[in-house]
């Protein structure tokens, strides 16, 4: 099988990384190459990171309540460094009424506490597929 | 995107053509091959690759970036490969090495890459060689690679790069005497990180009077960014003697024999596994059967 790198990163000032680090390691043990970038990144950090490593998917992670202004940002940024086409996956303690709006805006999907990690697995497999026959 | 095209981007830095070039030979695409004999052979000749190796938590991630703070401060657009192990049984990894890099993460001029071993042993990944080339190519005068965690008999990085560090930390002293008939024998420096911690003269001493005595040793603490700037000077320094003489040819000679060696076993090594499977090995003993199958081949006709 192959391996998929992804890009595990907490944007904003929140460092609670507990969320983070276990879908990190569920998808090591799924197989995929996972960059952990550590807390407090910028979302211009995280794209920059997200080029440098070619990764197939970015999944962010949030705990705070910022993820409605952050979340977007990172999509901007990857804009911004011509890397659209890398989806991104978030996550964290995200209110129902904004899993629309963050979908709406270019999340590929959100997910909240009490996800199976099976599911979480099979949305970065999907997204790194999508993103891997788009370049190719 | 077409290897021209894919070339021309990456000699003229774009972040995005390295990364995938990169991509592109870690997963041996046949592109690879052409984005390899592409490359500017003088940027190659130019740049100067430097080893980081030592045992896990000896400070390696972190006196890595201070080096590439060290470079920056200097001017010098560098790379880094950061190389952490692959799981053998899931074939996935966790690379954190990134987080100590991070403060570089808006440089235009770090060139940062985290790679895994995929089953490769001896503290690198088969693509290192690959990924210095492609970094050197868009521009790094400078490349370094950070091994995985050291034990007694990872020294790979010896053999591919032109010099190597060895990070050492208070506190390893019975690691240091395992060490001594293996890497402490090829590398070229010898670092005491941490060198603001309890227990770093005790390390000097465990050295041994050799290594004492001798100007390869050099203390750091760099997490407080202490000792950064005589290390570069040394490798600087050590750089600049190589050249003057024959000994940075034959170590880029020897490097060159080593992959492509490493490259043809890892090819041999399929090619057994499929002939064992057309014609299993009869012999009882695995010794016998390795002798018979070489013969097998090296008097099979047509091959």
């Amino acid at each position: 099988m192959k391996s998929y790198r992804v890009l595990i990163a907490k944007p904003g000032l929140d460092g609670h990384d507990r969320g983070a680090k276990v879908i990190a390691r569920a998808l090591r043990d799924a197989g995929f190459e996972v960059i952990y970038t550590g807390i407090r990144r910028t979302p211009e950090e995280i794209a920059a990171a997200a080029v440098q490593e070619d990764v197939a998917a970015v999944g962010l992670s949030s705990m705070s309540g910022a993820h409605v202004r952050l979340f977007p940002a990172v999509l901007e940024a990857l804009r911004k460094a011509g890397a659209e086409d890398i989806p991104v996956v978030g996550g964290g303690i995200i209110p129902k009424e904004d899993i629309s709006l963050l979908q709406g805006e270019g999340i590929a999907s959100v997910f909240t506490p009490g996800t199976p990690v099976a599911t979480i697995i099979e949305a970065f497999t999907e997204a790194c597929q999508k993103q891997h026959q788009t370049r190719n | 995107m077409q290897s021209a095209q894919l070339l021309e981007q990456l000699h003229l830095g774009d972040p995005r053509s390295v990364a995938r070039a990169i991509s592109l030979l870690e997963d041996q695409a046949d592109i690879g091959r052409r984005i390899m004999q592409g490359l500017d052979q003088q940027r190659l000749d130019k740049a100067l690759t430097v080893g980081i190796t030592g045992p896990p938590g000896a400070g390696k991630s972190t006196l890595t970036s201070a080096l590439v703070r060290q470079l920056r401060q200097r001017g010098i657009r560098v790379g880094v490969i950061a190389v952490d192990p692959s799981s053998a049984l899931t074939h996935g990894a966790l690379l954190g090495d990134r987080i100590r890099m991070m403060e570089h993460a808006l440089d235009p001029d770090v060139v940062a890459r985290s790679m895994a071993t995929r089953g490769r042993l001896g503290g690198l990944c088969a693509a290192a060689g690959a990924t210095m080339r492609i970094m050197a190519a868009s521009g790094c005068r400078v490349v370094l690679i950070e091994t995985v965690g050291i034990g007694q008999s990872e020294m790979d990085i010896a053999s591919l790069a032109d010099i190597t560090v060895l990070v050492l930390a208070p506190g390893f002293g019975d690691e240091i005497q395992a060490m001594k008939a293996g890497i402490l024998e090829v590398v070229d420096l010898l670092v005491i990180n941490k060198a603001d911690m309890p227990g770093a003269s005790k390390l000097r001493f465990d050295l041994g009077r050799e290594a004492v005595q001798s100007d390869r040793v050099l203390e750091t603490a760099a997490a407080e960014n202490q000792g950064i700037e005589d290390l570069l000077d040394r490798i600087l320094a050590l750089e600049t003697e190589f050249r003057k003489g024959e000994k940075f040819i034959q170590r880029r000679q020897q490097s060159w024999n080593k992959e492509t060696v490493d490259r043809c076993l890892d090819l041999f090594r399929e090619h057994l596994t499929e002939l064992m499977q057309e014609q299993p090995c009869i012999e009882a003993d695995p010794g016998a059967a390795a002798e018979a199958l070489l013969e097998r081949i090296i008097h099979a006709p047509g091959r």
